[in-house]
């Protein structure tokens, strides 16, 4: 056995099964913050394992999930441009904005969008194409921020000026301050993004516990990290305590990855954002500095946040604040599926609604 | 030909083009059939026949594995040897951005005509069509294939019944992942390699020494989860899947696992699957796995009359998942 197959070891994984089935008291509404966590526990089948109490809610760590209606609209305008060429990864090619229109559709209809697997792709592409203006469209947390970053730098070395990105990043902690702060939100516990928490640090959460008394856990995404990661939550329950336990020892550090926090600090600066459903959120969102300027496409484009009314019917905002599992929506998987998707949570890889709706036996 | 690069005028129907038929595609394709270049091929072959056509436009097109010109070859190929036929004969479209390299084109035609005899099928009619650069990108090639029914009861998407067993020839999503890789010029830690290969000798043994065969499909396209899909629903039966028996290279697991992509929807152009019932298994696995293109075959899953139309996938840890249908391409994830 390799030693990542011992992360999914059947054995141990039934025995972890049956301590949270013999130890938990009550009900456990937990929050899976990050949206692979969401995937992982349908894609090995522990949603159909553990106990009916378990309750799971999906939160706002599906970074396509939170781009709000008015920057989807943004970059599809931007799209349209005829000297613009549109980097992109691909979760976003079929995000819906305003009128159901996506990258795809703009694509077909003659927009320059290139699919990147890496934004320096985005910088190689604007060296290859100096006639145009490429833009990286700048969509995830503190795990994407720093790549983009230091693409950024790479194009100040080289000098380009035809190399530009829509920084819609965004940032965790503030996000999940303010939902927490939501008196309507019933979460018990967390289970907190190890790949965000590989760059920001475990410690970053401290607040969880000490204003809120919630406990968390920072976990990895393999069966068994969850279901450990679980039996802690309920063993935190039962006692009444409230802490911050970082079980991903492997790929998080206790100070995170400080000189990815450096590079991303130096190239942007924080700024209040708009999350989809929850709308804006002070500090969480990172602009580009004012000595980088020349990079961020807002400025230099001339872009503007227009106000985008929210897609009638679609409750993506009340999904990722924890109020509603992704089948209880009166869209889904009628109006709101993976071929037409209504709200972004259905068409997101990582979108809870995807994952239901994808993996889900009892639907 | 003393041109370096493919010209327009190759694929005027004047001296330039009847150079490229004699120098090049007769040259490799040589066959009493294609060899007499009348407008039409002379076909001796009687009914019932099974007949497919496929056009290729795969990006890059030398990859590790194979190139376009045998993929073009195998894929035609297996498709007709799907149906329980035995391929014979081959079409071949060639349509050529203008700026080629000739010396590119020869090797595919090489690389088709290499293809073609170790299939035992003759490329006996083709076309070349040359257009302005940047209208079409390098090379496509269409390939119709004809081929012989080897039974009456043919195999057929509708054809799983309850009880039956699914298995697999190989490995899942080699294709796919080295093509993604290629293209995009990812650096994928561990080799992976395309699985492109004819599989009419190996289903030709299935269908004639162990028969009964209910279904045959190659999971191109859509991959192993999007075949099992179709076939659930054209016969309206259940299919289970147990995890951990479906056949994956470590090199394409650890490539998926970064990409965030699921090799189950990735492409494979060298196996297939084969359903059939109980009794005739341990004979199919004991041909497949004699054949060097089946050395890896196994068992997956069963088919069932409970959840009709839908595949569901028991986990390692003995849960449940649903298997969907792929929703257009599948798209690497942001983190």
């Amino acid at each position: 056995m390799s030693v990542l197959d011992k992360f999914s070891d059947p054995k141990l994984c039934r025995s972890l099964l049956d301590r949270i089935h013999a130890e938990l008291d009550g009900e456990l509404r937990f929050m899976e913050v990050c949206g692979t966590h969401t995937v992982s526990i349908f894609r090995s089948g522990l949603h159909s394992l553990l106990p009916d109490r378990v309750i799971h809610l999906s939160g706002p760590g599906c970074p396509v999930c939170v781009t709000h209606e008015s920057e989807v609209a943004m970059y599809l305008d931007l799209a349209s441009r005829d000297d613009v060429i549109v980097a992109t990864f691909g979760d976003l090619m079929r995000v819906p904005g305003p009128g159901g229109r996506n990258l795809k559709a703009a694509q077909a209809d003659g927009a320059r969008v290139a699919v990147v697997y890496s934004p320096f792709d985005a910088v190689k592409l604007a060296q290859a194409n100096p006639d145009a203006k490429v833009v990286f469209l700048g969509i995830g947390f503190e795990t994407t921020a720093p790549t983009v970053a230091a693409t950024i730098q790479m194009a100040a070395k080289a000098g380009l000026d035809n190399f530009h990105v829509v920084s819609f990043h965004k940032l965790v902690p503030p996000a999940l301050r303010a939902l927490m702060a939501d008196p309507e939100l019933r979460v018990d516990a967390l289970i907190m993004p190890g790949h965000v928490t590989s760059i920001i640090g475990p410690r970053a959460y401290d607040f969880l516990a000490e204003e809120f008394h919630l406990p968390s856990v920072v976990t990895g995404f393999d069966p068994l990290d969850i279901l450990q990661s679980l039996l802690e939550l309920v063993r935190q329950k039962n006692a009444g305590r409230a802490e911050v336990v970082n079980m991903y020892t492997r790929a998080v550090p206790e100070e995170g990855n400080p000189k990815a926090m450096s590079i991303m600090n130096e190239i942007f600066v924080p700024a209040d954002a708009l999350w989809r459903g929850i709308g804006m959120i002070p500090g969480s969102g990172l602009e580009i500095a004012p000595a980088y300027e020349r990079f961020d496409a807002k400025k230099v484009l001339g872009l503007e946040l227009v106000d985008v009314p929210p897609i009638k019917g679609c409750r993506c905002g009340d999904v990722l604040r924890g109020k509603l599992t992704p089948n209880k929506c009166p869209l889904f998987g009628k109006a709101c599926t993976p071929a037409k998707p209504v709200g972004p949570c259905m068409v997101s890889t990582e979108g809870s609604c995807a994952a239901y709706f994808k993996y889900n036996t009892e639907l | 030909m003393s041109d370096k690069k493919v010209l327009l005028d190759y694929g005027s129907g004047g001296k330039a083009s009847q150079r490229l038929i004699s120098e090049l595609f007769k040259a490799h394709f040589s066959n009493p059939v294609l060899n007499r270049l009348d407008d039409a091929a002379f076909l001796d072959i009687a009914g019932p026949i099974a007949m497919s056509t496929d056009t290729f436009t795969v990006d890059p097109i030398f990859f590790p594995g194979g190139d376009i010109g045998s993929l073009a070859v195998h894929g035609t190929v297996n498709d007709v040897a799907m149906l329980g036929a035995r391929p014979r004969f081959l079409s071949c479209a060639y349509l050529i951005e203008e700026g080629l390299e000739f010396e590119v084109l020869e090797r595919i035609v090489a690389s088709m005509a290499r293809a073609a005899e170790k299939a035992g099928v003759y490329i006996v009619t083709g076309d070349t069509k040359v257009v302005p650069r940047g209208m079409a990108d390098k090379i496509f090639i269409n390939t119709t294939g004809v081929g012989t029914m080897l039974t009456d009861a043919y195999p057929s998407g509708e054809n799983a019944r309850p009880g039956d067993v699914v298995l697999v020839s190989g490995t899942m999503g080699d294709h796919g992942l080295t093509i993604l890789a290629q293209r995009e010029g990812l650096p994928l830690e561990t080799k992976v390699e395309s699985d492109s290969a004819a599989l009419n000798h190996l289903t030709e043994k299935l269908v004639t020494e162990v028969g009964d065969i209910h279904v045959l499909r190659d999971p191109t396209r859509g991959g192993l989860a999007t075949t099992l899909n179709e076939i659930a629903q054209s016969s309206s039966v259940g299919i289970q899947l147990e995890e951990e028996l479906i056949p994956v290279n470590d090199g394409v697991r650890s490539g998926c696992s970064i990409l965030g992509l699921d090799p189950l929807y990735l492409a494979n152009e060298g196996k297939f699957l084969c359903i059939l019932p109980e009794d005739k298994v341990e004979k199919a696995l004991e041909v497949m796995r004699a054949d060097e293109n089946g050395h890896g075959a196994c068992r997956v899953g069963t088919v069932s009359a409970e959840n009709a139309g839908k595949v569901i996938m028991r986990t390692p840890l003995g849960g449940k998942r649903l298997l969907n249908m792929l929703e257009g391409e599948q798209l690497p994830r942001i983190c």
